[in-house]
């Protein structure tokens, strides 16, 4: 019997090793789940004389984008992004994160606007409120203005499936 | 001519590391303090590196933060607080005692105990164990026999 023992541990530790390979240690779990979307007030991209507060949103299921023109991965994101706005099931609302009025509206000429507005946060301080540290991030906020979910990178047609619609719906049913 | 031009481009380096050094702010002892403070802090975009040390964008900001929180008054502990509360415990290098880190914490120490139990009775096993290299009366004489043949049977 005490032969076998070299084995179980062998056994034991490629599990572990096996579970560890499959996590991605880019994502870290946010603590703003299930706590109050911080509230934000900003210029609005089109027109920056008029300005955005998370707090109009109050009574409605919505989708907050971060995004910006720099960033890679929000180019893979932005189709699925369309495609769900052409759906019509949840208001996307944009924050361009750390960029240039001009050259975020350039990004969105080529490549379309899914978004119901967009604000603009030009020194990071409201990304900082929501936790942000690699663009793109989503979140989905309840009619109660409570963080419900948070996609960490780009949105993939998959989760958006599996995950963030079923939630969606399950919240606006509330 | 074409010396002066190699010259001027060996410093380049350097006027790029001057604009790095905007990040410092005037107070001196705050920024002691920052730094004191950001060495222990994760940046969350090159994980292995700390706020103090980064040279992201995020983790630029995030100094700018800390600042700007000191000069309003704010304890390092409510700073951390802070830190905590929007990036969650992964920004602490230093990770909090909790009922999901008891493992992290207690982990090396329960294998370390595991090892030297297990040492113990192996090493307990072995004292106790019957002596195995003493031979009956029969089998010293068979290994007799085997190691010294009688010289007339080698044939």
């Amino acid at each position: 019997m005490m032969r076998f023992w070299p084995f179980v541990v062998f056994v034991v530790l490629a599990v572990f090793l096996y579970i560890g390979l499959g996590l991605n240690p880019r994502e870290v779990p946010s603590p703003l789940i299930n706590k109050p979307a911080p509230a934000f007030t900003l210029p609005q991209l089109h027109d920056p004389a008029k300005r955005f507060s998370s707090q109009d949103m109050k009574g409605q299921v919505w989708m907050l984008n971060v995004w910006a023109s720099w960033c890679v991965s929000c180019r893979e994101e932005h189709p699925v992004l369309m495609a769900l706005a052409r759906k019509n099931i949840v208001p996307i609302y944009g924050l361009d994160y750390k960029d240039k009025n001009a050259d975020g509206e350039a990004w969105l000429r080529n490549g379309g606007d899914p978004y119901t507005l967009i604000s603009t946060d030009a020194d990071g301080r409201v990304g900082i409120d929501y936790g942000v540290y690699g663009v793109p991030e989503t979140y989905v906020i309840d009619k109660q203005g409570v963080i419900r979910y948070k996609q960490i990178g780009a949105i993939t047609h998959e989760n958006l499936q599996n995950k963030i619609l079923p939630l969606i719906a399950e919240l606006q049913a509330k | 001519m074409k010396y002066l031009l190699i010259l001027l481009i060996c410093l380049l380096p350097a006027f790029s590391y001057a604009g790095e050094a905007k990040d410092l702010a005037e107070d001196p002892v705050l920024e002691k303090r920052m730094i004191g403070l950001a060495e222990n802090l994760r940046c969350l975009v090159c994980q292995n590196e700390s706020l103090a040390s980064s040279h992201a964008d995020l983790a630029k900001d995030l100094r700018q933060e800390v600042r700007e929180k000191m000069k309003q008054g704010m304890s390092d502990q409510e700073i951390i607080d802070f830190l905590v509360s929007k990036y969650g415990d992964f920004v602490l290098f230093d990770p909090p005692m909790k009922s999901y880190t008891i493992l992290l914490w207690y982990g090396p120490f329960a294998l370390l105990l595991i090892g030297l139990a297990s040492l113990v009775y192996q090493l307990r096993k072995r004292k106790n164990a019957p002596p195995e290299n003493q031979l009956s009366a029969e089998e010293a004489r068979r290994a007799e026999a085997l190691l010294n043949p009688p010289k007339d049977s080698q044939t």
